[in-house]
């Protein structure tokens, strides 16, 4: 199917997805509630948001560790929502995932070399011990590591060095679509920049395509060619990269964008008493009908508390879901 | 005049089994009331060792003083007891920790650990300090104190519990605060939140703020005064728009340029500093920044810098601002990772250097 806004084929397109957890006593915990979004091929969506927003469990759902409960999952022209055993399998040799905690996203007890031929090993590639050895060599090359990393174990490494095991252990099958969820958040300034510069340029050489899920909202503009706002489950804003950062127009957008400091004094200086916005998120779990956000908003009216704003189209590719535009 | 607070060359260790880690290595600064002085730094450079020194919150041992003075309204603190020190912590200074969760005790009702803190430091009828703990709380922006005064830590959201960290720190009216990471853990809106309710605090009591921090957007908004910190030195300090539009050492150069900018296009690579902080269980033998650093020269793997001044009460420690720098030979550094140095200096990053006297604007 062909993007209606961009024209161009998506590689990963999602319609009304929907996951949902039991959280017990009849409480159902509304994590991704009618999620819409495509990633055209070669391209980066960011995927932004506070905490518990739901954007990991997007993530998730996509490359399939969990099972959406609503929705459709399209990717690469296939509808592959629920799929099970071989063909599962050979989807994860396609998607890849990059954790956020590079500490507890790596097993302890495998080297790093182990880490990295073991998806070649389930996925067949290679003809050998010692082939899948040298690809995992190379690998580590990409990232920026030596070949004598391979035999040592990840507890020898910094954060930014593990960032890169793992990257390699997902770039290893050679997947078309990598799911980057928070992977830069827990490393430091000048690390993280490593990553992200790793990361554009292998997006470059290899054509891969990335959902960049991450609370940090300066990382996400210089790495996504088109951005997500989700809050509480739902998106409210997205278009391209510039449009949203420039002319934001959901009032949450504003609110997020207006929160980041900037690292430059006479900038901060000049926006020094504004007020940031107020309240925090509203629980995930049982939600009111309507808005959101409409707790929060500076702008909300009746409409906002009875019914749920769809995204709609304000010109171009952006979208907002705002009753008062 | 004297500063309220003045640290000078303080020296830091940890003896541990491995060896002694030199954690501090002669870090000098000073914070006078109603200004908010800013500590930045990679983990691990020891900008949390250094404050914590200053209220001797780390056992020793087998944290030692090695050398060095921490001077508060003129008098020593490196040499009180820990049974002195206790009188100072939580009324002279208070902390406010990143993780609040970790931090305040799970089991006990916020409201009694803020009386217990209250009653320590202060001779007060319990149903006067817990007045107080209740005017805390609301100060503090959470809605309805008394209720949340009988709360425990785990029903709260980490803004609340950060909150309720900063109503504790103030109750006995600090005249510094010590803030270590304050919002790392928050969702960029809270983090708003809690900077703005940290700067009306400081507008009402005139307490001095130190503030640790890696976010430099953070600094920007709250600093007077930046110390740059690098394995357990201050590479460069200064006022706060001297250090961000006109940095004289190749370190800070590096931290802004890995920060990307959200207010032009980033079309440009982002200005990795490639490699990672030094060991410092055997910190190098010339400057800590040498095997990290484009402009690395054979001088600086074996000597290391003095601060020269570059301006008011701005200055760095690099060899480049050596009068006879022109004079030395540049050498690559020894033990380089070559697939690391492809990092690309940003063209505005340069002109600092190649520009005479330091007058250029980088933006």
């Amino acid at each position: 199917m062909v993007d209606k806004l961009t024209g161009e084929q998506p590689l990963v397109e999602v319609q009304d997805l929907k996951k949902y957890f039991q959280v017990g006593r009849g409480k159902v915990l509304h994590a991704v509630d009618g999620v819409s979004f495509s990633i055209p091929k070669g391209t980066t969506l960011g995927l932004v948001g506070e905490s518990g927003c739901g954007k990991t469990t997007v993530g998730r759902t996509l490359v399939g560790l969990y099972k959406p409960d609503g929705g459709r999952i399209v990717f690469d022209g296939q509808d592959i929502t629920g799929v099970k055993g071989k063909e599962k399998r050979a989807l994860s040799r396609r998607m890849q995932m990059v954790y956020q905690d590079p500490y507890a996203s790596l097993n302890p007890f495998f080297t790093v070399g182990e880490i990295i031929t073991e998806g070649l090993e389930i996925h067949g590639i290679g003809e050998s011990k010692k082939e899948r050895m040298e690809i995992a060599y190379d690998l580590l090359h990409k990232v920026g590591l030596h070949r004598e990393h391979a035999n040592r174990f990840p507890h020898e490494f910094s954060g930014g060095q593990r960032q890169r095991v793992g990257l390699a252990r997902s770039l290893a099958v050679n997947p078309s679509f990598i799911v980057c969820d928070e992977a830069i958040s827990a490393l430091d300034v000048s690390v993280q920049a490593q990553i992200v510069n790793m990361l554009v340029d292998f997006q470059q050489s290899m054509g891969l395509t990335y959902l960049f899920i991450a609370h940090d909202l300066s990382m996400v503009r210089y790495i996504s060619d088109r951005t997500a706002v989700m809050y509480l489950g739902q998106l409210v804003e997205m278009g391209d990269i510039h449009e949203i950062y420039e002319h934001p127009a959901h009032p949450y957008t504003q609110g997020l964008l207006h929160a980041v400091p900037v690292a430059d004094p006479d900038y901060e200086k000049a926006r020094a008493g504004e007020r940031v916005m107020r309240g925090e998120v509203a629980s995930p779990i049982n939600p009111a009908p309507g808005c959101r956000f409409c707790n929060r908003c500076p702008r909300a009216t009746d409409a906002c508390r009875g019914e749920t704003p769809a995204l709609r189209n304000v010109g171009g590719t952006h979208m907002v879901a705002c009753h008062n535009l | 005049m004297s500063h309220l607070l003045e640290v000078k060359d303080l020296k830091v260790s940890f003896d541990t089994y491995a060896g002694e880690v030199k954690a501090v290595r002669g870090v000098s600064f000073h914070l006078d009331g109603g200004e908010t002085l800013a500590i930045v730094g990679e983990s691990g450079c020891g900008k949390s060792v250094t404050v914590q020194t200053v209220m001797r919150l780390n056992p020793e041992p087998p944290a030692r003083i090695v050398g060095g003075s921490v001077l508060y309204r003129g008098e020593e603190l490196t040499a009180k007891s820990d049974k002195e020190m206790r009188a100072y912590r939580g009324k002279e200074f208070s902390m406010i920790f990143q993780d609040a969760m970790t931090s305040l005790n799970p089991v006990v009702r916020v409201g009694r650990q803020m009386v217990e803190a209250i009653r320590v430091h202060e001779k007060v009828p319990a149903e006067a300090a817990r007045q107080r703990a209740i005017e805390m709380l609301g100060k503090v922006g959470l809605p309805n104190p008394e209720a949340v005064f009988r709360r425990y830590p785990h029903t709260m959201s980490g803004g609340q519990r950060q909150r309720v960290m900063i109503a504790m720190a103030l109750c006995c009216h600090p005249s510094i605060l010590l803030a270590d990471e304050p919002t790392t853990a928050l969702d960029v809106t809270t983090q708003a939140q809690i900077l703005e309710l940290m700067q009306d605090i400081q507008k009402e009591t005139g307490c001095g703020i130190i503030l640790i921090t890696h976010n430099l957007g953070v600094v920007a908004r709250m600093a007077e005064r930046v110390a740059v910190m690098y394995a357990g030195r201050i590479v460069e300090s200064g006022r706060l728009s001297d250090v961000f539009y006109r940095p004289k050492h190749p370190y800070t150069w590096g931290l802004l340029g890995s920060m990307p900018d959200m207010q032009e296009r980033a079309g440009s690579r982002l200005t990795a500093i490639p490699g990672s902080p030094p060991d410092l269980f055997a910190p190098p033998k010339g400057c800590g920044f040498a095997a990290r650093c484009p402009y690395c020269m054979e001088l600086c793997l074996e000597n290391d810098p003095p601060a020269f001044p570059v301006g008011e009460g701005h200055d760095a420690r690099c060899w480049l601002l050596h009068p006879a720098a022109a004079a030395c030979r540049p050498v690559p550094p020894a033990g380089r990772d070559p697939e690391l140095v492809t990092a690309d200096m940003a063209p505005r990053i340069r002109g600092y250097l190649e520009a005479e006297g330091g007058e250029t604007d980088g933006r």
